[in-house]
C-alpha cells in the first residue's frame, strides 16, 4: 500500500486491524445462519424479502384473474379479493422493497463501498434481521388463522379495518399490526446500523462527497426511515388498542348490526394524519436508494462520470427534507380544509424539481456517453422512463381538483404502480444484475436477462397504460367486480382481459429471472473481480466474492470520487477510488 | 402534528448545521488526494456506540413527538375527560431524577478511575429506576381502583400507553446498565467501561426529560402552552 501520512488523519480508523476486533464464525451456524456478517445478513435479507414477494406476487395474479375474468373463478369471492389486496400492498411496499433496499442492499453495499470491514455493530445487526424474519412469519401465518388474513387494504383505515365486515377482524388485523410494530423494531436495529456505519467507518480518504450516489441513497432514506416508521408504530399500537383493549383513539361512535357499538369519539383521520406521515416518506425511502444506484448503473454503464454529482447529492437531502412535509395530499378526499390542500398541493408540486434535477443529470449522464447496452444498463434506462411516466401523473394527482375525481379509480393504481412499483423494482433488478458477479463471482446469463428484461418492460407498459385510461372512465379501485353498468363500455372489460394476459406473462417471466439466478450460481461464467470495469470500492476487493473482513489486512485508501470514468489520458477508461495520484503520473497523464 | 413537525424541524436544523460542516459544495472531480488537505471530512471520531445512541435517541424523540402529537389532537374531541393525576407520580417524578443523578455520578466517578463510586452509583441508579418502574404500576393500579380504565376514556387510554412506551424505554436502559454493572463487577478495566457508563448516564438524562415532558402534558400544565402554540399556527 501507499505511505499515507498519519499526522493529519490520525483520527480516521487504522489500516490494519487486529485479529481480535474481527468477529470470526466459529462454527457453520454462526457462519452462515446465525451469521454476524453485514454480507450474510444481506442475502438472508435478501432470499426472504424475495420469498414473500413471490407471494405477493401470486396474490397479484390472483386479482387480475378475477378482474379480467370475473365469476370464472368460484375459489376468489369477495373478501378474499380484498384480502389478496391488503397482504399485495403490505408485503410489496414494506416487507419486499424497503427491506430489499436497506436491509439487503443496504447491508452488502454500505460496508464495501465506504471501505469498513463490517457494519458497527454486527451483532445487532443480525438480530435485525432475524426480527425481520419474525414479521414476515407473523405475517405469512395470518393466511392460516381463522378467519384469514386481514381485507383493511394496504392503508388500514380504522374503523373499518376493526369492523366485522371487513375479512380478518378476528386475527387478521391483530397479527398484520404485531407484524408490523415487529418489522419496525427490527428495522430500527438495522437502520442505526447503517447510519452510523457510513458516519463513523469510512474509510480514510472517504468524504461524504467522495461517497457513491448509492451510499448517498441508502443513507438517507435509512435516515428517513429511521424517523417516519415510528409514526407507523404508533398508529398500529393504538389500533391494536383499539382492537384487542376496546379503546376509542381511532373508532367514532358506531352501530354495527343494529348494536351500538363500546366505541365512541375517536377520530379516524388521526389514524390518516400517523399514517401518511410515515406513508408519504415510505415512497422516497424506496425511491432514494433506487435513485442512488440506478446514478451508479448509469455511471459504470455509459463509462462516463455522472453529471452533476453535487446536484445529485443535494436533491437526494432536499428530497428527503421536503417529503416529510407532503403527507396530507393522500388525504384530500378525506375532507379536509381547501387552505391546508392548497399547502400540501404546493409543496408536493416543489419536490417536482429535485426530482427532476435528478432526471436531468441521469439523461445528460447518458449524452455522449460510451453506452454499453449490458442488462442493468438496460433495466437503468427503462427505470428513467418509468419514473418519469409515473411522475408526470403524479403531478396529476397532486392537484386537488384533478386529483378528486380521480382519487377512487384505477388512475391511482397505474400511478402507483408506474412510480413506486415498476420504477423500483427496474432498479432492483438491474442493480442484481449488476452485483450479482460480486456476490457469487459468477455472471447472470446475458440472453435470459435481456429476455427477462424486455418482457418485464414491454408488459410493466402494456399492464399499466391502460389502467391509466380505465381510471379515465371511472372504473373504480378496490372493486372485485365492476358489473354491467351504463358508464363502463364493454371494451373496458376486453381490456382487463388483455391485461390480464399480459400480467401473466410478466409473471412468467420473473420465473425466468429465477432460473438465471441458479442456474448461473452453478454454471454462470466466471466473472472475476471487476467484470464492469466499475470504480467504486466494491469492486477492488482482494477476493471475489469478498472474504471475511472484506478487506484482507489493510484497509483500502481512497483518493477520488467515485467517478472517474474515461478521463482523459488516463491508461484505462476507468481509474479506481483507491488509486492513488502517483500512478496515474507515472502512467505520463496531466492530473 | 405540530409537536412532530416542530421537532422535525429541530431536527433539520441540527443536521443541516451539520451537512454545512462537510463541504458538501466540493468539487471532488477536481480533488484527487486522501483527505489531508481537508480535516475535519473524514469518518467522525466519537465511538460508534455513542453515534448509535444519538441516533436511537433522535428515533426514541421522534417517537414520544408523535404519541404527544396524537394526544393533542385526541384531546379536543369532546368526550375527552382528563383524569386526575396520582400523587403518586410526583413520587416516582423524583425518584427517576434521583437515579439520574446517581448515574451522573457514576460517569463522573469513572472518569476519576474511583471504581466503588462507579458501582454505588450503577447500583443506586438501578435500583431508583427499578423503584420508578413499581411506582408507576401502582399508580395505574390505583386508577384502576378509583375506576379509570384503559378503554372508559381516551384521556386514560393515552395515560396507560404513554406511560408504558416510557416505561419500556426504561427496562431497556436497565438491561444495558445490568450489563455494564456486571461488566464493572467482574473488574474489567476502567478504560472500558468507561463509555458504557457514560452512554448509561446520556440515556438516563433523555428519559429524564421526556418523562418531565410527558408529566407536563398528562398533568395539564402544558394545555396553556399548547393552546398558545395552536393560536400561532392558526
Amino acid at each position: 500500500m501507499v505511505d499515507v501520512p498519519y499526522d493529519a488523519i490520525a483520527d480516521i480508523p487504522p489500516a490494519e486491524v487486529a485479529e481480535v476486533d474481527l468477529y470470526h464464525p466459529k462454527s457453520w451456524w454462526t457462519q452462515y445462519v446465525f451469521s454476524q456478517d453485514a454480507k450474510v445478513i444481506a442475502i438472508q435479507y435478501s432470499l426472504t424479502a424475495s420469498a414473500i414477494g413471490l407471494v405477493a406476487l401470486v396474490l397479484s395474479w390472483l386479482m387480475r384473474l378475477q378482474l379480467g375474468f370475473p365469476g370464472t373463478f368460484s375459489f376468489i369471492d369477495a373478501n378474499q379479493y380484498l384480502q389478496f389486496i391488503t397482504m399485495h400492498g403490505m408485503i410489496m411496499v414494506i416487507y419486499l422493497l424497503t427491506a430489499l433496499f436497506l436491509g439487503g442492499f443496504g447491508n452488502y453495499l454500505i460496508p464495501l463501498m465506504v471501505g469498513a470491514r463490517d457494519m458497527v455493530f454486527p451483532y445487532v445487526n443480525m438480530l435485525s434481521y432475524w426480527v425481520y424474519l419474525l414479521a414476515v412469519v407473523v405475517l405469512a401465518s395470518t393466511f392460516f388463522v381463522p378467519g384469514g388474513p386481514t381485507g383493511a387494504g394496504w392503508t388500514l383505515y380504522p374503523p373499518q379495518a376493526i369492523l366485522s365486515g371487513t375479512p380478518g377482524q378476528d386475527w387478521g388485523i391483530i397479527l398484520m399490526l404485531a407484524s408490523l410494530i415487529l418489522f419496525i423494531i427490527g428495522f430500527t436495529m438495522g437502520g442505526l446500523n447503517y447510519v452510523v456505519t457510513v458516519l463513523q467507518a469510512r474509510t480514510r480518504g472517504m468524504t461524504l462527497m467522495r461517497m457513491p450516489l448509492t451510499v448517498w441513497g441508502i443513507f438517507t432514506a435509512t435516515v428517513m426511515a429511521l424517523l417516519a416508521f415510528p409514526a407507523l408504530f404508533v398508529a398500529s399500537v393504538m389500533m391494536l388498542f383499539d382492537r384487542v383493549l376496546g379503546t376509542s383513539f381511532f373508532m367514532p361512535a358506531l352501530v354495527e348490526m343494529g348494536q351500538q357499538m363500546k366505541y365512541g369519539g375517536g377520530s379516524p383521520i388521526l389514524f390518516q394524519h400517523l399514517f401518511w406521515f410515515f406513508g408519504h416518506p415510505e415512497v422516497y425511502i424506496v425511491a432514494l436508494p433506487a435513485f442512488g444506484i440506478v446514478s451508479d448503473l448509469i455511471s459504470t454503464h455509459a463509462r462516463k462520470n455522472i453529471f452533476g454529482y453535487r446536484m445529485m447529492v443535494w436533491a437526494i437531502v432536499g428530497i428527503g427534507a421536503l417529503s416529510f412535509v407532503v403527507w396530507a395530499h393522500h388525504m384530500y378526499v378525506s375532507g379536509m380544509h381547501p387552505q391546508f390542500g392548497f399547502f400540501f398541493a404546493t409543496t408536493t408540486l416543489i419536490i417536482a424539481i429535485p426530482t427532476a434535477i435528478k432526471v436531468y443529470n441521469w439523461v445528460l449522464t447518458l449524452w455522449r456517453g460510451d453506452i454499453h447496452l449490458t442488462v442493468p444498463m438496460l433495466f437503468a434506462l427503462g427505470f428513467i422512463i418509468t419514473f418519469v411516466n409515473g411522475g408526470l401523473t403524479g403531478l396529476f394527482l397532486g392537484n386537488v381538483v384533478v386529483d378528486v375525481p380521480l382519487s377512487d379509480t384505477m388512475f391511482v393504481v397505474a400511478h402507483f404502480h408506474m412510480v413506486m412499483g415498476v420504477a423500483p423494482i427496474m432498479v432492483v433488478l438491474g442493480a442484481i444484475y449488476h452485483w450479482y458477479p460480486k456476490v457469487t463471482g459468477r455472471m447472470l446469463d446475458d440472453w435470459l436477462g435481456k429476455f427477462h428484461f424486455w418482457v418485464t418492460f414491454l408488459g410493466a407498459y402494456l399492464i399499466f397504460f391502460p389502467m391509466h385510461y380505465l381510471g379515465l372512465l371511472g372504473i373504480p379501485r378496490r372493486y372485485h367486480d365492476i358489473g354491467e353498468v351504463a358508464f363502463i363500455p364493454s371494451s373496458a372489460h376486453t381490456l382487463n382481459a388483455f391485461i390480464t394476459v399480459v400480467a401473466l406473462t410478466v409473471g412468467f417471466a420473473q420465473m425466468v429471472f429465477l432460473f438465471n439466478l441458479v442456474w448461473s450460481l452453478f454454471k454462470g461464467r466466471p466473472s472475476g473481480g471487476n467484470p464492469w470495469r466499475a470504480t467504486t470500492l466494491e469492486w477492488q476487493t482482494p477476493q471475489t466474492p469478498p472474504g471475511h473482513g472484506n478487506w484482507g489486512k489493510e484497509l483500502p485508501v481512497v483518493y477520488r470520487w467515485a467517478y472517474d470514468y474515461s478521463v482523459p489520458g488516463a491508461a484505462q477508461d476507468f481509474i479506481p477510488q483507491n488509486q492513488p495520484r502517483t500512478t496515474r503520473a507515472a502512467q505520463g497523464s496531466a492530473p | 402534528m405540530s409537536a412532530i413537525i416542530l421537532f422535525m424541524a429541530v431536527l433539520a436544523v441540527v443536521v443541516g448545521w451539520w451537512l454545512s460542516q462537510q463541504r458538501l459544495t466540493a468539487k471532488p472531480w477536481l480533488e484527487e488526494d486522501p483527505i489531508r488537505d481537508f480535516p475535519g471530512t473524514g469518518a467522525m471520531t466519537l465511538p460508534a456506540a455513542k453515534i448509535g445512541l444519538g441516533v436511537f435517541l433522535a428515533v426514541a424523540s421522534s417517537l414520544f413527538a408523535l404519541f404527544i402529537s396524537a394526544y393533542s389532537m385526541r384531546m379536543n374531541i369532546v368526550d375527552w375527560r382528563a383524569l386526575p393525576v396520582p400523587r403518586l407520580l410526583w413520587f416516582n417524578t423524583a425518584v427517576l431524577v434521583l437515579s439520574s443523578v446517581a448515574l451522573q455520578w457514576a460517569h463522573v466517578a469513572a472518569r476519576r478511575n474511583d471504581i466503588e463510586g462507579v458501582i454505588a452509583g450503577l447500583c443506586a441508579g438501578g435500583a431508583s429506576a427499578v423503584t420508578f418502574l413499581v411506582g408507576q404500576l401502582l399508580a395505574w393500579q390505583q386508577l384502576r381502583v378509583a375506576g379509570y380504565f384503559v378503554a372508559s376514556n381516551p384521556a386514560n387510554s393515552f395515560f396507560y400507553l404513554i406511560t408504558a412506551a416510557h416505561g419500556l424505554h426504561l427496562m431497556g436502559g436497565l438491561v444495558a446498565l445490568g450489563r455494564t454493572t456486571a461488566k464493572v463487577w467482574r473488574g474489567a478495566e476502567m478504560t472500558q467501561v468507561r463509555l458504557s457508563v457514560e452512554l448509561c448516564a446520556i440515556y438516563w438524562h433523555f428519559l429524564l426529560l421526556v418523562w418531565l415532558v410527558l408529566l407536563g402534558l398528562l398533568t395539564g400544565w402544558t394545555d396553556d402552552f399548547v393552546d398558545i402554540c395552536r393560536q400561532l399556527l392558526s
